[in-house]
């Protein structure tokens, strides 16, 4: 069967076709998905290209059944997938919380929403908690916050491999604006880039007679003492906690003699990175800094930045949820920081621009929060 | 001694995790014979995957000698759909209990049924919420008494048991099978399960048997109590037999059978 995508392409594409089109160049067999906004061109576009590809899709009554056929995908040993956004990706936090305790290597492209409840269908920046620390568990988990369609393209085809090298649910956070936006980039088949497949093995279902051939595989995630459920959790907690230095990625630019660094990830990135060139270009000592891997953070890189400057401006569209987690990245420097917050609403450069003047203009102090009580 | 003392284990249990977790007198294990000795007699050991639900059900997640899988609470239907669409050649058995089918999960059952998914999905009714200490299920009987409804059920307020396998049969097409068994008639609910698998393997649609089971232990029965319960009082609101049959499984040796009735 020919190859979804031969070599590299130039395209002109909103994000949901780039996720359905990296998806297929990433060797996704099937997808699982139930309709919510921002999102529903993912599977529209899968829907008319998985059949030409030999790959699958289910329409699922909701998005619990759309998480657990993805885990029961996954289990079979398929690179499997599904796409939720809002109210969606709250109940998609069921499953992915069974994902977590059995490590099962599920991929969820999210496209945020405005919230909470069902706020609006078009954009926002609030479903970070959520998708880095929602479920009844500790946030083992792989989250890449991407900023443009190039990006979506190639944090989907990332997120595959992450997943079944790691053993980790992997998110791909987007949003509205990225979803509906429509924008030139390079989609390529992921071989000529040196990308190969991190390859699915089954969890059920595998070759040979279980008690004749081969142990059965019995998988649970329920246990029946406070220690043996410890046992586990911390087996999960060291297993993530050594992966953390080859997972987490970063962006950053002009950090080299900054005074205030502008902190931000996914689509607002942008602004700030536009919004840091006009700065430094009219002589602010300003630096850009944007995790890219929201969880787990690159929390070294970022205390050590912090420790270079007086202030960081969080900027993003939602009423700190993004602070909250620079802030425990943070704790115990004494940094001040200083909130742009937009929950829902998009950010201009312009934007940050003016309120970075006024800080370093002003001088201003006592509008922020100090990182931590204590140096 | 095995085999002249008492019957053999079915080939596909899992001696070791023997003897099982129910507690004395609990229908699980009787259901869970009859299925041993359906995938035994179809000789699915090497391709049939079990998954297992919340509640009571959980304690089979060593039970076989089959790959297992433990779910969520009413979620066991949704991740053998997802399995099965994933690998078509496995035969996925959905195990749950009344909680889990037809109250938490409900919606999944009804889509499931209604899109033919070719699973099986086999749903233990013993009246209550066993392992969370016997509140009231969908499937309670007018006027039993537990935790929830300590005064006994009122269909005024509460509704009448759930007719799990009359909806299931309503809502799907020919190629459905549709059973209600009972662990009070053990050779019958194999033959029912044999179908039901077979069903699946011939690629055909859903399958779905309901089993009228005992739980003693919440009922607060006695073994002569218990059985009256299971073999009288519970077929009086649950009709056993079968429901619906695909013309291709009719007619073929296995008709229901109930030489094994105590």
């Amino acid at each position: 069967m020919e190859k979804p995508i031969e070599g590299e392409k130039k395209v002109f594409m909103t994000g949901n076709e780039v996720v359905a089109w990296a998806a297929l160049a990433a060797g996704a067999e099937i997808m699982y998905g139930y309709p919510i906004t921002p999102q529903n061109e993912i599977m529209h576009y899968w829907t008319r290209l998985a059949p030409k590809y030999g790959r699958m899709f289910l329409q699922t009554e909701d998005e619990l059944s759309a998480g657990f056929t993805t885990i029961g995908g996954v289990m079979g040993g398929r690179r499997a997938f599904t796409a939720t956004a809002g109210p969606g990706n709250v109940l998609m936090q069921e499953p992915m919380a069974m994902a977590e305790m059995m490590r099962l290597p599920v991929v969820v492209i999210i496209m945020q929403r405005g919230g909470p409840s069902t706020g609006t269908v078009i954009y926002s920046q609030q479903e970070v908690t959520l998708t880095t620390l929602g479920g009844n568990g500790e946030g083992f988990r792989i989250v890449y916050s991407t900023a443009s369609n190039q990006e979506l393209f190639d944090y989907v085809i990332k997120a595959f491999n992450t997943a079944w090298k790691y053993r980790f649910p992997t998110f791909v956070l987007g949003d509205g604006y990225q979803a509906k936006m429509r924008e030139p980039l390079v989609i390529y088949d992921p071989e000529v880039r040196g990308i190969s497949p991190v390859p699915a093995e089954p969890f059920l279902g595998k070759p040979g007679v279980p008690g004749v051939d081969r142990p059965p595989g019995h998988y649970r995630n329920t246990y029946n003492t406070e220690e043996e459920l410890y046992e586990v959790i911390m087996g999960l907690a060291r297993a993530y906690e050594a992966i953390i230095p080859e997972v987490v990625e970063f962006e950053e630019e002009a950090v080299e003699g900054a005074q205030l660094l502008v902190m931000s990830h996914g689509v607002v990135s942008r602004a700030a990175k536009s919004a840091v060139r006009a700065l430094r270009r009219d002589g602010y000592p300003v630096g850009y800094f944007r995790p890219i891997t929201l969880r787990p953070l690159p929390v070294e890189v970022m205390r050590r930045r912090a420790k270079e400057v007086r202030q960081i401006l969080v900027a993003e569209s939602a009423y700190g949820q993004f602070a909250r987690l620079v802030k425990e990245a943070l704790y115990g420097l004494q940094v001040e920081i200083v909130p742009l917050f937009r929950p829902g609403l998009g950010i201009n450069p312009e934007d940050i621009y003016s309120r970075v003047q006024e800080l370093i203009k002003g001088g201003e102090k006592g509008a922020g929060h100090i990182a931590a009580t204590h140096a | 001694m095995q085999g002249i003392l008492q019957p053999p284990m079915p080939k596909s249990w899992r001696k070791e995790t023997k003897p099982h977790k129910f507690c004395p007198g609990c229908g699980h294990g009787i259901a869970l014979k009859a299925l041993g000795q359906a995938i035994d007699e179809l000789g699915l050991q090497g391709i049939a995957v079990f998954g297992c639900d919340i509640g009571c059900s959980l304690l089979a997640w060593d039970f076989f000698d089959l790959d297992t899988v433990q779910t969520h609470h009413g979620r066991t239907i949704p991740v053998m759909v997802g399995l099965k669409r994933a690998r078509p050649e496995l035969i996925c058995i959905a195990y749950m209990g009344d909680g889990g089918g037809y109250a938490i999960g409900a919606q999944h059952l009804v889509n499931a049924a209604t899109r033919n998914e070719k699973i099986t999905a086999i749903l233990i009714n013993n009246t209550q919420y066993g392992m969370t200490g016997g509140q009231m299920a969908p499937t309670t009987l007018p006027g039993q008494k537990t935790e929830t409804t300590p005064y006994g059920r009122d269909p005024e307020l509460t509704g009448y048991p759930t007719q799990g396998p009359e909806m299931v049969a309503a809502i799907t097409d020919e190629r459905a099978y549709v059973a209600r068994g009972t662990v009070a008639r053990p050779g019958q609910l194999r033959e029912f399960f044999k179908r039901a698998l077979q069903n699946q393997i011939d690629g055909r649609g859903f399958s779905f048997v309901e089993v009228i089971s005992a739980c003693p232990t919440n009922w607060r029965t006695n073994a002569k109590e218990t059985w009256e319960w299971v073999e009288k009082l519970m077929p009086t609101y649950f009709r056993v037999g079968e429901l619906k049959v695909p013309e291709a499984l009719r007619g073929k040796g296995v008709e229901a059978k109930d030489e094994e009735t105590p």
